[in-house]
């Protein structure tokens, strides 16, 4: 983790010595880590149950309001607890 | 862009002055990181990384993102290759990063700029580049905003690792979503709007309908694997161009990004 974490630092200033990267492949780059925090985050939701769903959404809703990850945290927590001791609204 | 290489007789700065200046102006953006880190400790707890396992990952991975998708993939015997894969591409965006940075750096010595680009960060990077624009010449200025960031991190990780140790049963407090909360979170910290739904919205189907096939945690490289390529396969179907080729996720401001961020690879 920490080479391969150490060669992405480093990695960019290194290619630019040698190469140019294609916009194509700027692209490619700037689109990896949404595809992969919602590769984490889908399965998490579409597995889960009404708790897990509407937590997700409450999480959603404060991190886009606030912009923070704690309060989103502390949001999705709170919101996952009280929805498990509900019964499905369906 | 290579072309464009070191003016002669005009020497990049990289002081004392400037280690300090990076240090105390990226103080605010330190607090945040610990905050952050006080979370990944936390949730270190609850996997079967030991204490000074995930201390020491703090230290010498000092990635957030990646330290916290790694979480979710750590089982024994340890999935070596899932890691790997899964931390070479969450960090890819550090590519981006470090290629706009080369015309600041490029006249440091070799030594200043790997030890340095060691704590590039995406925060630091975003108030580097933004120092830049507005004038900032010391390259060491990401030096101390990559220090303060790092002494952030993994003082909160050691907090809340001994902070954790107090909750038992993480699903009674519904702390086990704790986890997917944050990359809701980190998700929408990414979004930069309506390019991104295709890649997203492939990663979902992929990583759901994978989940159901690929052994272990494939689905997520998978996911991210497909999802990103489509959003590429999409610009060049649309014929727009790849104006999304920005350099960056970090937060910086659009004026910065602009400035310096994807004209570091092509502009000049």
């Amino acid at each position: 983790m920490a080479v391969v974490t150490y060669l992405t630092r480093v990695g960019g200033f290194w290619l630019v010595d040698q190469v140019d990267l294609s916009d194509a492949a700027r692209a490619w780059l700037g689109y990896v880590p949404g595809a992969v925090l919602m590769s984490l985050v889908a399965p998490h939701v579409v597995g889960g149950g009404h708790a897990e769903f509407g937590a997700a959404a409450a999480t959603l809703l404060v991190a886009w309001r606030t912009g923070s990850v704690l309060y989103a945290m502390v949001a999705g927590i709170l919101a996952v607890s009280v929805l498990r001791r509900l019964p499905p609204p369906l | 862009m290579a072309a464009a290489g070191p003016r002669t007789g005009d020497s990049t700065p990289f002081t004392r002055r400037g280690v300090y200046d990076g240090f105390r102006r990226s103080l605010p953006v330190a607090a945040g990181v610990f905050t952050y880190g006080v979370v990944f400790g936390i949730l270190a707890r609850q996997t079967p990384l030991s204490a000074v396992e995930a201390l020491v990952m703090s230290a010498a991975v000092f990635a957030a993102s990646a330290q916290f998708v790694v979480l979710d993939l750590w089982s024994r015997p340890i999935p070596v290759t899932a890691i790997v894969v899964t931390t070479f591409l969450v960090n890819l965006r550090h590519v981006l990063m470090g290629a706009s940075l080369y015309r600041w750096l490029a006249r440091l010595s070799r030594r200043r700029v790997y030890g340095t680009l060691f704590l590039l960060n995406d925060e630091s990077w975003g108030l580097a580049m933004r120092a830049r624009a507005e004038g900032e010449r010391d390259a060491a200025f990401l030096l101390g905003s990559g220090l303060v960031v790092f002494l952030a991190w993994v003082s909160a990780s050691l907090l809340g690792l001994t902070a954790g140790s107090v909750v038992s049963d993480p699903a009674r407090y519904g702390l086990d979503f704790a986890f997917v909360a944050v990359y809701v979170a980190l998700l929408v910290g990414v979004w930069e709007g309506r390019p991104d739904l295709v890649p997203v919205g492939t990663a979902a189907a992929v990583a759901v309908a994978g989940g159901a096939v690929l052994p272990g945690n494939w689905h997520i490289v998978a996911g991210g694997v497909v999802g990103s390529l489509a959003g590429v396969a999409r610009d060049a179907a649309t014929g727009r161009g790849f104006a999304h080729a920005r350099a960056d996720h970090s937060g910086a401001t659009p004026e910065s990004a602009t400035d310096g961020g994807t004209g570091g690879a092509g502009r000049d």
